[in-house]
């Protein structure tokens, strides 16, 4: 079922989206994204037009907003007055489509870099086009203006300017992070991503539906399993189709997991900045173990592509339940141990307390999802807003800090492992028998003896890989709850078996965007452990 | 001391190369310098962990200065943006230095056959071993650890390697 998206000229966006997030009460900027409707059989009016997606401050509905594109040169008004998270949305569009923005701060390029010519997600720029890069940028453009805001001055004074990153121990894959010192404390920051933009989007446009699946394993690789399934949703319900309960049991489980998994390595990685290596062992371990679980049921460890679009390729093995309940016992026992030297550890706690502060009203103006929401007291989970796959039905809390400091951060995904263990221990308990997959031809490969025993099974067999999986022509939005957040994914089809055009709203790339601002004034050491618990995955943040 | 009265020293004193001696020493204190930046950096910590437990083949001394270091790992994707930092990263370390381009993309930019990642990193830096795998399992990075063990045996200690390389970011 295709969201419909109200349409409205560019001359009103900027009144039009006040008056949404001051009266009606979307108070979440989801994603600005675009379209380029340069392939299309029966184009609208204009050659782009934006998207602008928004949450409800119920966190239940979510309302799209398309805007035609005059002139792209002279583009719309831009947003980032109201919405913080407006800023870097608007830049990735300038950067991938080249759409200007009217009034933007700073409007330049965010995932490609300085040197790049042309606009790669337009339709006419060729995919396999790159070009090569021989300088960094300074970022001085960033900090200046910055510096200037505090009265300070680069020649004047003690002022040290350090770029932590983009290869840094610490930085957990490569963001860099130019900041102005005075002594320890940093007085301003400025960060750059894009070193990890893999061309997710281009690549999609380029594949049919079931291909995408690898693809979307490597966007937030600490739980890959998870965005299969936020994918294949998506997809399934711009189809309209249900997976049978065996089927959506699966998904829950291994999903769960998976949430485990990716807070196991965040506060692994988090802690062994810390200095905390016997905890990273503790926490680390058990993740081995369920790869173990992982590799058996789906042949790979780490990058699973387990899903398919209406189901998955194959049904759990014999006596998985015992090797499942194995993995959660020995999770259990990590989380436990770690937990004994870190809860009443007063190193731990003075390090973490107080640190890089996000109030409520500020995360959401930044379109935090996720535990890093919940930290700040945001009782925002897709899983209890808007349950899918039954979720309603199952057993467990929401986990939520008061803070919303670096400690909330770290400890809310502590306890929300705890609580997707709970939720894993009852879904084994009610999973029923029977198919785990949708029974329909053009969705799901034949069974291989019909492939290979007659003419229709193989023919049916090509028609699916050769054109793939036909989603009907729409436009979509499914988000989904993911380890990070809400992870969404924009979904424009022609009807064909390839993607018009997909776009992933990453929850990574709307924390890092707040990076920078939260981690001022505070020291260098504690803007390690921050970036440690906003937990970026350069994979999602990058695409 | 008059050496060729061997009898005066027995069996304190055993004669080889001095590639043999060095090389020896060099086989087992490998300090890696991990470029992780995706999935296979995922699969390095792994690597590192305790299960697999690197430090069994003397590489467990990572380094996060390539000042410091002798073998540089490139584990995940690298963009044409990334280039340039990876190529003054590895100019950076000191000779003797092998490189192990770990997974599909590192090797030949894997299924991103697309215009942001660079179509395998031997265009900017010389490579010794390529791993595949995406990203590749902790035994697969192990064993390419291993391999160059037996290569560096094999090289001669004082030469500098790679002389004749030409990167597509090395200046013309």
């Amino acid at each position: 079922m295709p969201n419909t998206a109200i349409v409205i000229e560019s001359s009103e966006l900027l009144q039009t989206i006040t008056h949404a997030k001051n009266s009606l009460g979307f108070t979440l900027l989801l994603d600005i994204t675009a379209i380029d409707n340069l392939n299309k059989t029966h184009p609208s009016s204009t050659r782009f037009e934006l998207v602008y997606i928004l949450r409800h401050a119920d966190f239940k509905e979510t309302l799209i907003y398309k805007v035609a594109v005059a002139d792209e040169t002279v583009g719309v008004q831009s947003i980032s007055s109201l919405f913080s998270s407006a800023d870097w949305a608007e830049r990735e569009v300038y950067d991938q489509y080249g759409i200007n923005f009217i009034n933007h701060p700073m409007l330049k390029r965010v995932l490609n870099h300085m040197q790049f010519e042309g606009h790669p997600l337009r339709k006419d720029y060729e995919i396999t086009k790159g070009q090569y890069c021989t300088n960094a940028q300074d970022l001085m453009d960033e900090m200046k203006p910055l510096l200037k805001k505090r009265n300070l001055d680069l020649n004047k004074g003690d002022l040290m300017v350090v770029n932590l990153g983009p290869s840094h121990p610490a930085s957990h894959g490569t963001i860099r992070t130019l900041v102005a010192l005075e002594g320890e404390t940093i007085v301003a920051a400025a960060t750059e991503i894009g070193y990890l933009h893999r061309g997710f989007e281009k690549s999609c446009e380029n594949h049919n539906y079931n291909q995408i699946i690898p693809y979307t394993d490597r966007l937030n690789y600490c739980s890959a399993v998870m965005n299969n399934i936020a994918f294949a949703k998506t997809v399934e319900d711009m189809m309209d189709i249900t997976l049978p309960e065996r089927g959506i049991y699966i998904r829950i489980i291994v999903g769960e997991l998976s949430r485990v998994i990716d807070h196991l390595v965040c506060l692994a990685a988090g802690l062994l900045d810390m200095g905390g290596q016997t905890n990273y062992w503790y926490l680390y371990n058990p993740r081995d173990n369920a790869y173990d679980f992982l590799s058996k049921l789906t042949g790979a460890r780490l990058t699973n592509s387990y899903m398919r679009i209406g189901g998955m390729t194959h049904d759990l093995y014999d006596g998985w339940e015992a090797d499942l309940r194995d993995v959660l016992t020995k999770i259990d026992f990590g989380i436990t141990e770690s937990l004994k030297m870190i809860a009443h550890n007063r190193i731990f706690n003075d390090r973490l307390q107080n640190i890089s502060v996000v109030s409520a009203k500020q995360a959401i103006d930044y379109c935090f999802t996720g535990p890093n929401l919940r930290a700040s007291g945001v009782a925002y989970d897709l899983r209890f807003a808007k349950p899918y796959y039954g979720y309603e039905t199952f057993d467990f809390d929401m986990v939520i800090g008061s803070v919303g400091d670096t400690y909330d951060r770290m400890m809310v995904r502590f306890d929300e492992m705890n609580e997707s263990l709970k939720i894993i221990r009852q879904a084994i308990k009610r999973i029923p028998d029977g198919e785990i997959n949708v029974n329909d031809k053009r969705i799901i490969m034949p069974a291989k003896s019909s492939v290979y025993g007659g003419i229709e099974g193989m023919m049916n067999h090509f028609m699916l890989v050769i054109e793939g999986v036909k989603v009907p022509k729409g436009e979509y939005y499914g988000a989904f709850e993911a380890a990070n957040g809400e992870l969404g994914f924009y979904i424009v089809s022609d009807g064909s078996g390839t993607p018009y055009k997909v776009k992933v709203r990453p929850p990574s790339f709307y924390h890092i965007a707040a990076y920078p601002k939260i981690i001022e004034n505070y020291q260098v050491a504690d803007a390690i452990l921050t970036l440690g618990s906003l937990n970026i995955i350069a994979g999602e943040m990058d695409r | 001391m008059d050496v060729s009265n061997t009898h005066l020293l027995d069996e304190a004193v055993v004669t080889t190369t001095i590639d043999a001696v060095i090389n020896w020493g060099r086989e087992a204190s490998l300090w890696p310098f991990v470029f992780g930046t995706a999935c296979c950096a995922i699969e390095f910590m792994s690597t590192a962990a305790s299960r697999y437990d690197i430090s069994r083949f003397g590489a467990e001394v990572l380094r996060f200065s390539p000042r410091h270091a002798d073998l540089l790992v490139v584990a995940g994707t690298i963009s044409y943006k990334q280039a340039p930092i990876l190529k003054q990263i590895y100019d950076q370390m000191p000779e003797p230095k092998w490189v192990i381009a770990v997974g599909a993309c590192a090797s030949t930019g894997g299924f991103y056959d697309n215009y942001t990642t660079l179509q395998g990193i031997d265009e900017i830096v010389p490579v010794d071993v390529y791993v595949a795998g995406c990203p590749p399992r902790p035994e697969a990075i192990i064993d390419a650890i291993l391999d160059i063990q037996r290569q560096l045996k094999r090289e001669k200690c004082f030469e500098v390697r790679n002389t004749e390389f030409k990167g597509k970011l090395d200046d013309a």
